[in-house]
């Protein structure tokens, strides 16, 4: 897919996304991170009930190449995780806004969000303004 | 951070979209569209790899032979003109300093090439250790490009660009390439039949285009690695290492001690008393990718990991203590704090009949 960052999202500067809805969010990564990453091979979904901070990794996500931390861009409890990423990694790849999410999490602190970047914002950090 | 060298092909590696990053002090591609994609194209038809990073030592002077037969661990009296041999370079504790292909190219003129990580310290090991040989040791790294063409269609490739016969599997052939001048070699690092392809820098790019109009997909280091890995082709830098010997490794079979090279002694040692570990291969059991640095429960090191493209499941190499190495034997990996179960398999870890049976 063509290289997008959609404006309903909001951004983390290790390349992560958040859709908010109400105190809820859904995760993934960012087109630029699944570039950098190339083709994900092996996506191992967090469990339900994991808390996660804001700023640390929750999840890991492999190339061919490499393994690489998955930063949470908001802190809560992870309520439902991808488990289609299983059996079919690439969805990162191809699709990393839509079927290529990671997992949804009730927020602790949804004031956090206000540290997050808009769109315009994230692709300035990635040379991309 | 020092600036990395560029190879005579690098605006051929921009131009093709490749991503590029440092790799033992050069900007190398190593990727263009995709690993999984360069990695089938090169068991299914044919790739074209950059490997002008690795170096040359070219060794000439009557004593050529006999000072290579000193330094390196295979039998170099074996290597007739035109002929080429896999060999190791060892200290005296039986360390391996690098792994390294041998080409003769006349009675006393060799050309040996180096890892690019370790050229440098080859060559002033050599340099050291030909005192008392009537022999020069010649660093010609810069003297020549390096192309890699790889893959079941490779050889009918080059053929259709050459002006003579291609050598025949470990042999070389001075010949004209697209026009160029070039050494061609019957050897490779991908499981693959294929040649690879020395000549001078500025007649790189015409060499790299005919072969890529001949059908040859460009392919960057990351599939290099993971076909030599489906190969169980020795990764020098995580495979093998000076803190270990040949015959953990599983090299044995290119060490003849009796020629008394540097670290024979030792080598002898450890071959009479057995290794306290050997190098296996593994395939994944439990989902995951184990890989390199990853701890062997109960002993031992991966090495190498990765996913096995052709296969779909984690492989990799792993040293463990010499009696878990047996074909069949279970490990149990710690990959990252999760326990992961892997099998120890036979070499290679990918055969071609396997998957088109």
């Amino acid at each position: 897919m063509e290289e997008t960052y959609p404006d309903d999202l909001r951004y983390h500067a290790e390349h992560d996304w958040a859709r908010i809805e109400g105190d809820h969010a859904t995760f993934g990564v960012t087109w630029y991170a699944q570039d950098q990453l190339g083709e994900v091979v092996f996506f191992d979904p967090p469990e339900v009930g994991t808390e996660v901070v804001a700023g640390q990794a929750y999840a890991e996500v492999e190339s061919v190449k490499a393994v690489s931390d998955v930063i949470a861009p908001l802190s809560g409890e992870i309520v439902e995780v991808n488990e289609a990423l299983r059996e079919s990694p690439e969805r990162v790849n191809d699709d990393p806004y839509g079927e290529g999410w990671m997992v949804k999490v009730r927020l602790s602190d949804p004031a956090e969000v206000d540290e997050l970047m808009d769109a315009a914002a994230y692709r300035e950090t990635i040379g991309k303004s | 951070m020092p600036s990395l060298r560029r190879t005579a092909l690098h605006a051929r590696h921009v131009a093709a979209g490749a991503r590029l990053v440092p790799f033992a002090g050069w900007e190398m591609p190593v990727q263009y569209e995709g690993i999984r994609a360069e990695h089938l194209r090169v068991r299914e038809a044919a790739g074209v790899f950059d490997v002008s990073h690795m170096g040359q030592i070219e060794t000439r002077g009557p004593d050529a032979q006999a000072f290579l037969q000193r330094v390196l661990t295979n039998d170099v009296a074996r290597i007739d003109v035109g002929g080429a041999q896999y060999s190791l370079l060892c200290r005296e504790d039986g360390g391996v300093l690098d792994d390294l292909f041998t080409y003769r190219l006349d009675e006393a003129r060799y050309l040996t090439v180096t890892n690019a990580a370790n050229h440098e310290r080859d060559l002033a090991w050599m340099q050291r250790h030909a005192a008392g040989f009537d022999v020069e040791v010649v660093d010609r790294a810069d003297a020549y490009a390096m192309l890699a063409v790889q893959g079941p269609a490779a050889r009918g490739l080059v053929a259709a660009l050459a002006d003579g016969e291609l050598p025949a599997r470990f042999h070389t052939a001075e010949l004209a390439v697209a026009g160029r001048p070039a050494l061609v070699c019957g050897t490779g690092y991908t499981g693959e039949d294929g040649v690879e392809i020395l000549c001078a820098p500025e007649d790189a790019a015409a060499v790299w285009d005919a072969v890529v109009a001949g059908g040859a997909g460009p392919v960057g280091l990351g599939a290099r690695d993971t076909l030599r890995l489906e190969a169980c082709y020795h990764l020098y830098g995580n495979d093998l290492s000076p803190e270990r010997g040949p015959i953990e490794a599983g090299l044995g079979w290119c060490c003849k001690e009796e020629t008394g090279f540097i670290g024979s002694e030792a080598v002898a040692a450890v071959r009479a008393a057995g290794p306290a570990e050997r190098l296996v291969s593994f395939t994944m059991v439990d989902a995951g990718i184990a890989r390199a640095g990853n701890p062997v429960l109960g002993g031992g090191v991966v090495t190498s990991g990765t996913l096995s493209p052709c296969l779909g499941i984690g492989a990799g190499l792993a040293y463990v203590p010499a009696e878990r190495a047996e074909v069949g034997t279970e490990l149990e990996i710690d990959v990252r704090g999760t326990t992961r179960r892997a099998r120890v398999v036979p070499r290679p870890i990918y055969r071609k009949e396997e998957v088109d049976a």
